[in-house]
């Protein structure tokens, strides 16, 4: 149950509380679907599932404009869903067709969609956040009010561009949200263990920034830290480091046996699972109705399986793409 | 003083560099310049190669940074996806290893791994050379290990015309490029530019022509092979190709050269194992094999870390000896 901390008159209005939940939905249906996808074989691919994080981006989402900029990392899927990157050319990239958002040049780690304000999306952990420091200082140039959010995990926090990022986001004022994720393990490695602070959040001091821990799977805390830290962006009033609790239900990779994980550890989160917990929420405080709702899930539904079935008939990209987009004139043969 | 005496008065080529940064931040307003100490009140450069600069045109265009290359090359990445034309300084070439996620890992790959749907359209400038007693960590020429990566260009000039012209033709390209800026050329003076012009990345110069042998070099080694080309006129006609972009490289130039003389030497300051000589020999040897007089040789650094001691350093880099003693090999 999300925490309801502060006046009711402090929440969201319906129609955002209503989209945040669809948003949400989307992800976890998304992720759903793909894992059983990728276990047919039907698609080949590794796979870093965020099922359990989805509250984070949607929150964020809710409170971007689609012109604001996204940098995100492998597991990060549910970070461009909810910033709006179309399901089927999603779903096409996930496949490796010509039709996918990167022609299928990138895949589940690259998804790139300049259109939804996705950027990059990296394999390296870290590198998110660098170069949301210069997409941010060419909004600041322009002023064009543009800003951008960076998503990490919290094993991201002890690498050397977490810090050189922030420091220069600092000293430049930049109009960029970094948001990690802390889903507790740094690929299989528990959090404490690697992590020489109890709060990535408290890291924020070091650059003289504000820093927020919030309950990242709580979708009103969350909303409400979001918009702060992005309303200080849009000031013009420098970055914001948020700390998102949240945990990742199915491990680093898909297949992960997860036998780091303390027992009953991944059980007791589940158990919490955000998303079904907001639905309850929004019933029992009439914010929905059950036909409405379940109206809304099955839309959805529908539209996975035409954005797996416009990926499964695409058509797999010709040889000579190896050739272009090396470089912006193409490769001769 | 008259257009003509003005067209003829000599200029160095951290001077050349400077002109470039001046016009092309002139040009046009997307170009923007940042990197440590570029700043006028920083000193503009240790150098002084940015002096000037953002006293003209600001400093939000022109912006010291902290001693953080991810952070410099990250934002410059960033700038370059959102449309800006940045020039990234990081500044000696050692310390691109400390940011080479962000080059060969992102600026390289990003247009490749969106479909072409983002480009990174970054100039990252460096200098670098042995010879000026600095040691094992900054003096390297790393060029292969850039060129080696799909998706970057590479261009090192050998004079102050060339300066002007790759560093602006290296702004104005749609794709990531390294400038590399060798100190061995830093001071020397030589014929101006053509201000407003670039020269067009991967297409090389006769520096000399001749018709014995064909010297490819690149940097400060033209120079270099120019001497002995001269020295050896008299018995030897030395055809001097100076690559001025190494990646892509102009390799219908460079054959059509040893196809006329049927005989090549590579010369550069970068160690010759595994370098660009490797590469060049591999290429003109696939292609050329049947017409060649003699194996393709090639002289490079030393395969060891630049030393410090001056004999040492000496020895290291390619001596004027040894790049006469290539070509004779050839003609032998």
């Amino acid at each position: 149950m999300p925490n309801t901390q502060g006046a009711k008159a402090n929440r969201p209005p319906r129609e955002v509380l209503v989209e945040l939940y669809r948003k949400m939905t989307l992800l976890k249906q998304n992720d759903e679907r793909f894992r059983a996808v990728i276990k047919s074989g039907r698609i080949i691919g590794n796979y870093y599932s965020p099922r359990g994080q989805e509250v984070i981006p949607s929150a964020i989402s809710c409170l971007l404009k689609r012109e604001d900029y996204v940098c995100t990392i492998y597991r990060g899927i549910h970070d461009s869903l909810a910033k709006g990157v179309p399901m089927k050319l999603l779903w096409a990239e996930l496949s490796g067709r010509a039709t996918g958002s990167c022609k299928g040049k990138g895949g589940p780690m690259h998804i790139t969609h300049p259109e939804s304000g996705v950027m990059v999306t990296t394999g390296v952990v870290g590198s998110s956040m660098p170069i949301a420091n210069g997409l941010a200082l060419a909004s600041k140039l322009r002023g064009d009010g543009r800003i951008a959010v960076a998503y990490f995990g919290d094993g991201a926090s002890n690498i050397g561009a977490f810090h050189e990022a922030l420091n220069l986001a600092s000293v430049w004022q930049l109009p960029v949200v970094f948001v990690c994720q802390n889903n507790r393990y740094a690929e299989h490695t528990k959090y404490e263990w690697g992590t020489a602070i109890d709060q990535v959040a408290k890291r924020a001091a070091a650059y003289s920034i504000p820093g927020v821990h919030v309950d990242g799977n709580d979708p009103l805390a969350m909303y409400a830290a979001a918009k702060e830290a992005i309303e200080r962006a849009r000031a013009g009033n420098g970055p914001t480091l948020i700390e998102a609790m949240t945990f990742r239900f199915h491990g680093h990779l898909l297949g992960d046996v997860d036998a780091y994980m303390g027992q009953g550890e991944k059980e007791g989160w589940m158990a919490k699972d955000p998303v079904p917990a907001f639905r309850r929420w929004l019933l029992a405080e009439g914010y929905a109705s059950e036909a409405q709702l379940k109206a809304m899930e099955e839309t959805i539904a529908s539209e996975i399986e035409e954005a797996l079935n416009f990926a499964m008939s695409s058509p797999y990209p010709e040889i000579d793409e190896l050739r272009r987009d090396v470089y912006a004139q193409e490769l001769p043969q | 003083m008259t257009a003509a005496s003005q067209a003829v008065e000599k200029m160095t080529s951290l001077q050349a560099i400077n002109l470039a940064l001046h016009d092309a931040l002139a040009a046009d307003q997307n170009v923007i310049l940042f990197g440590e100490d570029v700043g006028d009140k920083e000193g503009g450069g240790v150098v002084e190669v940015t002096k000037g600069l953002s006293s003209k045109f600001g400093d939000e265009r022109v912006r010291s940074t902290p001693i953080a290359e991810q952070a410099i090359i990250g934002a410059a990445i960033g700038a370059a996806l959102a449309g800006m034309r940045p020039i990234a300084e990081i500044m000696l070439m050692n310390f691109t290893t400390v940011a080479m996620d962000m080059i060969t890992n992102h600026a390289a790959k990003l247009r490749f791994m969106s479909g072409g749907q983002t480009s990174v359209p970054l100039t990252i400038r460096m200098m670098t050379g042995a010879g000026f007693a600095n040691g094992g960590q900054h003096s390297d020429f790393l060029e292969a290990w850039f060129a080696h990566t799909p998706g970057l260009k590479v261009a090192i000039p050998s004079n102050p015309a060339d300066a002007y012209g790759l560093l602006r033709g290296c702004i104005e390209d749609p794709d990531p490029c390294i400038f590399v800026e060798p100190l061995g050329i830093y001071w020397v003076p030589g014929d101006p530019p053509l201000r407003g012009k670039s020269i067009p990345l991967g297409k090389a110069r006769v520096a000399r022509a001749g018709t014995d042998v064909t010297v490819i070099s690149y940097g400060k080694q033209v120079n270099d092979v120019l001497a002995v080309a001269d020295k050896l006129s008299g018995d030897i006609k030395v055809e001097v190709i100076d690559l001025r972009t190494i990646s892509p490289y102009d390799e219908e130039a460079l054959l059509a050269s040893v196809k006329k003389t049927g005989r090549a030497v590579v010369v550069h300051e970068a160690v010759k194992k595994f370098g660009i000589g490797a590469e060049i020999a591999a290429s003109i040897t696939e292609k050329l094999f049947r017409q060649l007089k003699s194996p393709v040789l090639r002289v490079g650094g030393k395969y060891c870390p630049v030393p410090f001691s001056q004999p040492l350093e000496a020895a290291f880099m390619p001596t004027a000896a040894e790049i006469e003693g290539a070509i004779r090999a050839t003609l032998a």
